[in-house]
């Protein structure tokens, strides 16, 4: 079992596109439905609010770790920590990386996430179960209107 | 749904042995083993692998049955099942980010 997530994608756009959108907080918050509060600074906590339909009461927070123009951006988080009530300070975040690479057709990029094997089992359970019907069925909705809209 | 599992040590800290993962291999048939019969054909002491179902316990991965003077311990598929599922999820949702982010630059 792999205790890391793992994702590779091509993308038609330059580099420096993508490393636009991946790091102005504007940008960010557009294609990953969140309404931030400011832009993202090494070492600092970004903040803001989700905007994902029917999750809206739920806040964004990340510990912005590295940004090297063009090539790595990461944060550490909680992944969806979608319980508000939930006291998710306690448990070790997860590593997000983004990593960028140069391809003839634009962009590669290499998505990780690591640290899942510190998440004590109880913990993960909720969170599945927490998620379960409801988000699956909001990332259709969501699907939906991008393929709509695009 | 049982009493909720306060798990300590994580799934796959308990995982991350050879013996542990062995011992899971044995008592994932469902059928419930006593120390004894888990320390037979091993290398091990019973002591050492009294210490190491521990581990598993304490993640949930099995449960000790006691039984008379003796404990079984019996395999329990949910928090591996549950990590599994949940993982997926994550790795779901960043499919979609994914792929909304493709046609946000690529448009």
């Amino acid at each position: 079992m792999n205790d890391r997530i793992e994702k590779r994608i091509e993308l038609k756009a330059p580099v420096s596109r993508v490393w636009r959108a991946l790091t102005d907080y504007r940008e960010f918050g557009e294609w990953f439905r969140v309404k931030l509060n400011g832009p993202f600074v090494p070492g600092q906590v970004s903040r803001g609010q989700i905007t994902y339909p029917g999750y809206e009461h739920l806040q964004w927070e990340a510990v912005v770790q590295r940004m090297e123009p063009e090539r790595l951006f990461s944060f550490t988080w909680h992944p969806y920590a979608v319980d508000s009530k939930a006291d998710y300070s306690k448990e070790t975040p997860t590593l997000v990386e983004f990593k960028l690479e140069k391809t003839a057709s634009g962009t590669l990029l290499v998505l990780t996430e690591s640290g899942f094997d510190k998440i004590p089992a109880g913990r993960r359970l909720e969170a599945f179960r927490m998620n379960d019907g409801g988000w699956t069925e909001q990332m259709k909705n969501i699907e939906k209107h991008v393929t709509q809209t695009s | 749904m049982p009493a909720k599992r306060r798990a300590r040590v994580s799934v796959f800290a308990a995982l991350g042995d050879q013996t542990r993962l062995s011992l899971v291999a044995k008592l994932c048939g469902r059928r419930p083993y006593s120390i004894s019969q888990l320390t037979q054909g091993s290398k091990l002491t019973r002591q050492a692998i009294t210490k190491h179902l521990r581990v598993l316990e304490s993640a949930g991965i099995v449960h000790s049955v006691r039984t008379g003077r003796e404990s079984r311990f019996e395999f329990d598929p949910q928090p591996i099942e549950g990590i599994k599922q949940y993982l997926d999820f994550v790795s779901e949702q960043w499919d979609q980010a994914l792929s909304r982010l493709k046609s946000f630059v690529e448009d």
